[in-house]
C-alpha cells in the first residue's frame, strides 16, 4: 500500500483511517437503503390500507369467472383463481419445454451449417442469424401469428403432410381426419400455441446458433484434421470428435439462452396464447390485487429460471473434462 | 489456392479465378452441388413469391396514409414545428461532429477530409432523403424540408471538414459537450416548458416515443450499470450483496412483469401524486432493467483486467475513486464495449414491449392503425416496414460499436501510427 503521511504527522486524522472509512461508507449506504425501503414500504402499506387491498391470499379461492381457451388441466370459469393461475403456469411450462427442444435443434443445425463446405449454406446461416437478432422478438411473434398463421386456410385447403395437418384452426398430429369440414386428430395444438412456439424457436435458435458456432470454433483445427486423417467422414468427425469437445464451451452459453427463452415466453399474450402472465393480467384486472399477482409472477419465473439453471449445471458437470 | 491455380490444376488455367472460386465454394462435392441447387431453387421461389406479393397484393397505402402517426403519434399539429427544429438541430450537430472528427488529425488516421467511406455515406444519405419521402407520398412541403435538412447536414459536414483545423486546440474538448446539451434542448423542445406550451407524454407516440424511451434508458442505465458492477466487485460486504441481490432479482424476471409492476405498483410505493405518469414509469423501469444487464457486461470487462492494474494505481498514490476513474474503468469499459452495446441494442428492441402495457410506441401505433377498419388485414405491410426500420437501427448500432471497438483498440492505434510514420 502507499506510504501514508502518518509517519510524519503522528496521529492519523480519522478521515484517512483505512479501517474506519469502509465501515463509514457501508454504514451510510446501509442507512440510505434502510430509509428508502422503509419509505417505500410505509407508503405501500398506507396506500394499500387506504385502497382496502392489504396483502391477503384469501381471494385465490374465489371463483375466477373467466375461461381459458386451451389447458392441459381441466378448467372452467367456476374454478378458483389459483386453479386459473396453475393452468397458466402449466401452459407456460408446456411452451417453454417445447421451445427448448425446438430451439436447440434449430440452433445446432444452423450453428454447424456455418462450418459447411458449401459457401451458400454458410452465408445463409450468417444471414439468418443477423436478420433475426436485429428484429424485436415481439414484432416477430405478432408477425408469425397475424401474418403467417392466421392467414392459413381451413378445411380441405389446409396444408397437409403425411401424419400432419396445419390449418387456421390448429396443428393436427397423428392421422388427422376431415369430418364435416373440420379436422380431428388425437393430438391438436391451437394456432396460438404454434405461432408462439415458432416465434420463440426461430428467435432463440439464432442465438443458440451463435453459441454453437462459438463452441465449435473453440475446438482447435488440428482436431478436425486428425479425425479426417484417421478416416472419419465430416459428419462422424462432427459427432464423435468436435461436438463432445465443443459442448464444454456451449453448455454455459445455452444456460443463459434457455433462461431468456423461458422469460420471453411471457410475450405469449401478443399471440393470444394464455400463459401465466396473461392469466395474471386478467386476474389483476378482475381483483385489483396488484402486489399479490406481481409476487406470484416473479416467484413463478424465478422458480422456472432456477430449475433450468440447476438442470444445465448438472449437464455442465457431465460434459466437463474429468481428470483421472 | 486461387492465387496459383495453374500450378496445382494445370487443366483449369482457362477458367478465370472467380469462376474457380465459385466452383470450389458451391460445387466441391456432389452433395454440395445438390444442396446448392436446392437452396438456389428455394431462394428463387421465395424471392419471386415475395416480389409478386409486394408489387401486386400488398397495399402500401397503410404506410403512406399513416406516416405521420408512425413518426410522432398524436403530437399536436400546431406544435410540430418544435420537432422540425429538433431534427434540424440534430442534422447540424451530426454534420458538425462528423466534419470536425475528420478535420482534427489523430494519431491513428491519415489527414484526409473526405475518406472514401464518407463519400459513400453522403451518397447513401442523399439517396435515402430523396427516395423515402417520395415513396411515402409525403406532401411537397415536407419533402422539401427533408431535402433541405439533408443538404444542411452535408453542408455543415463539408464546412466543418474544411475549416475544422482552424479551431484552437483548447476549444476542441468542448465538442463533447455538444450532444448532452442538445439532448437537454431536445427534451425541452419535445415536452415543452421554459415558455413553450407543454405537450404531455401521453400525446407522444410512434418513433418519437420509441426513441425518447430508448435514449433515456440507454443514457441512464450506463452509469447505473457501472456503479452496480463496481459494487458487485467491492470488498465491502453490504455493497457487494446489495448489488448481487439487485442484479439477480432483475435478471430473473421477464421485462413484461417488471413493466407490469411499474404500471400497477409504483403508484402504491410513492406518496400520492409523486408517481410519474405512465410513459416515464415505463422509461424508469426500462432503465433499471437494463442497468442490471449492463452491470453484468461491465463486470466481465472488470474481470478481464489484471488485478495488478488497481494495485499499481493505488501504490502510485492515487486514491480509490482516482484509480477507478483513470486506470481501471477506461480499460475495463473498452473490453466491455461490445457486450454493453449489445445490451443497448436489446434495450431498443425491448421498447416494443411498451405496446403490451398500452403505450403508443412504434408497435403500439401499428396496432391502433391496424384496428382501423380502413386498414384491416394489412398486417404484413406494417410489420415488414417496422422490421426493416428496427433492423436498420440495430444493425447501425452494431456497426458503430465495431468501429468504436476498432478505434479504441490500442494495438490498432499503435500499428497505424507506426505505419504512418514509416
Amino acid at each position: 500500500m502507499a506510504p501514508l503521511p502518518q509517519s510524519t504527522g503522528g496521529v492519523t486524522p480519522w478521515w484517512r483511517n483505512r479501517r474506519l472509512i469502509p465501515w463509514l461508507v457501508q454504514g451510510a449506504a446501509g442507512l440510505a437503503l434502510l430509509v428508502l425501503v422503509a419509505f417505500l414500504l410505509g407508503n405501500l402499506v398506507r396506500n394499500l390500507t387506504a385502497a382496502g387491498l392489504l396483502l391477503s391470499w384469501g381471494w385465490l379461492d374465489n371463483p375466477s369467472g373467466f375461461d381459458i381457451a386451451e389447458t392441459l388441466l381441466p378448467f372452467n370459469a367456476g374454478l378458483p383463481y389459483w386453479r386459473a393461475l396453475l393452468a397458466g403456469l402449466v401452459n407456460t411450462v408446456r411452451v417453454v419445454v417445447a421451445g427448448l427442444v425446438g430451439a436447440t435443434v434449430l440452433g445446432t443445425l444452423v450453428g454447424t451449417a456455418s462450418f459447411s463446405s458449401n459457401g451458400l449454406l454458410r452465408r445463409l446461416a450468417r444471414i439468418y442469424v443477423e436478420v433475426i437478432r436485429n428484429i424485436p422478438l415481439l414484432l416477430q411473434l405478432v408477425f408469425w401469428y397475424f401474418v403467417v398463421f392466421l392467414s392459413l386456410p381451413n378445411g380441405t385447403a389446409a396444408i397437409q403432410l403425411p401424419g400432419l395437418v396445419l390449418a387456421k384452426s390448429g396443428l393436427y398430429l397423428f392421422q388427422p381426419e376431415l369430418v364435416d369440414g373440420v379436422w380431428h386428430a388425437p393430438l391438436r395444438f391451437t394456432v396460438e400455441f404454434v405461432a408462439l412456439l415458432t416465434g420463440l424457436v426461430v428467435y432463440t435458435g439464432a442465438f443458440i446458433a451463435e453459441v454453437v458456432r462459438g463452441g465449435v470454433a473453440a475446438v482447435p483445427a488440428g482436431q478436425w484434421e486428425a479425425a479426417r486423417s484417421l478416416g472419419f467422414n465430416p459428419l462422424q468427425t462432427l459427432r464423435r470428435i468436435v461436438l463432445p469437445q465443443a459442448l464444454r464451451v456451449i453448455v454455459p452459453g445455452l444456460n443463459s439462452q434457455y433462461i431468456s427463452l423461458a422469460k420471453n415466453s411471457s410475450l405469449a399474450v401478443a399471440c393470444g396464447y394464455t400463459d401465466l402472465y396473461s392469466v395474471a393480467e386478467t386476474t389483476l384486472n378482475q381483483t385489483g390485487r396488484a402486489v399479490e399477482v406481481v409476487l406470484i409472477l416473479l416467484g413463478a419465473y424465478l422458480v422456472i429460471d432456477l430449475l433450468i439453471s440447476a438442470l444445465m449445471n448438472g449437464l455442465d458437470r457431465a460434459v466437463q473434462l474429468r481428470e483421472r | 489456392m486461387s492465387a496459383s491455380p495453374n500450378l496445382s490444376h494445370p487443366q483449369r488455367t482457362a477458367s478465370p479465378p472467380r469462376l474457380h472460386r465459385l466452383r470450389r465454394e458451391l460445387f466441391a462435392s456432389p452433395l454440395d452441388g445438390l444442396i446448392t441447387i436446392a437452396l438456389v431453387a428455394s431462394l428463387a421461389a421465395a424471392a419471386t413469391g415475395f416480389l409478386h406479393w409486394a408489387t401486386t397484393q400488398a397495399r402500401w397505402a397503410v404506410i403512406q396514409a399513416n406516416s405521420n402517426l408512425f413518426a410522432i403519434g398524436r403530437y399536436p399539429i400546431e406544435q410540430q414545428w418544435r420537432l422540425w427544429l429538433l431534427v434540424t438541430l440534430l442534422a447540424a450537430a451530426t454534420g458538425l461532429s462528423w466534419g470536425l472528427l475528420r478535420a482534427w488529425p489523430r494519431a491513428d488516421r491519415r489527414g484526409s477530409a473526405w475518406p472514401p467511406n464518407d463519400t459513400i455515406a453522403a451518397a447513401l444519405l442523399t439517396a435515402i432523403s430523396f427516395y423515402v419521402p417520395l415513396a411515402l407520398h409525403a406532401q411537397a412541403g415536407i419533402q422539401m424540408r427533408w431535402w433541405a435538412i439533408t443538404a444542411l447536414l452535408l453542408l455543415v459536414r463539408a464546412a466543418a471538414g474544411r475549416w475544422g483545423p482552424l479551431v484552437p486546440r483548447q476549444l476542441r474538448p468542448l465538442l463533447a459537450l455538444l450532444w448532452p446539451v442538445l439532448y437537454l434542448i431536445g427534451m425541452v423542445l419535445i415536452s415543452g416548458g421554459l415558455g413553450l406550451m407543454p405537450v404531455p407524454p401521453a400525446e407522444w407516440g410512434g418513433l418519437l416515443l420509441t426513441l425518447v424511451e430508448a435514449s433515456f434508458a440507454i443514457l441512464l442505465c450506463f452509469p447505473l450499470g457501472v456503479l452496480l458492477a463496481l459494487g458487485r466487485r467491492s470488498a465491502l460486504p453490504l455493497l457487494r450483496w446489495g448489488s448481487v441481490v439487485y442484479i439477480e432479482f432483475i435478471r430473473g424476471a421477464p421485462l413484461i412483469t417488471l413493466l407490469f409492476l411499474g404500471q400497477n405498483i409504483l403508484g402504491f410505493l410513492l406518496p400520492g401524486g409523486l408517481a410519474p405518469d405512465r410513459v416515464w414509469r415505463a422509461a424508469w423501469v426500462l432503465t433499471f432493467f437494463a442497468a442490471a444487464y449492463v452491470a453484468e457486461a461491465v463486470r466481465s470487462g472488470l474481470a478481464a483486467l489484471p488485478p495488478g492494474q488497481l494495485e499499481a494505481a493505488r501504490s502510485l498514490g492515487l486514491n480509490l475513486p482516482q484509480s477507478l476513474m483513470h486506470v481501471v474503468l477506461p480499460q475495463a469499459l473498452r473490453v466491455a464495449l461490445p457486450a454493453t452495446v449489445g445490451q443497448f441494442i436489446t434495450l431498443l428492441q425491448d421498447t416494443t414491449l411498451l405496446s403490451l402495457i398500452g403505450l403508443l410506441d412504434l408497435l403500439g401505433v401499428a396496432r391502433t392503425v391496424m384496428a382501423n377498419p380502413a386498414f384491416l388485414g394489412r398486417n404484413a405491410e406494417v410489420y415488414l416496414v417496422l422490421a426493416i426500420l428496427f433492423w436498420c437501427c440495430c444493425a447501425a448500432l452494431g456497426l458503430g460499436s465495431r468501429a468504436l471497438e476498432h478505434r479504441l483498440n490500442p494495438n490498432t492505434v499503435a500499428l497505424n501510427t507506426s505505419a504512418h510514420k514509416a
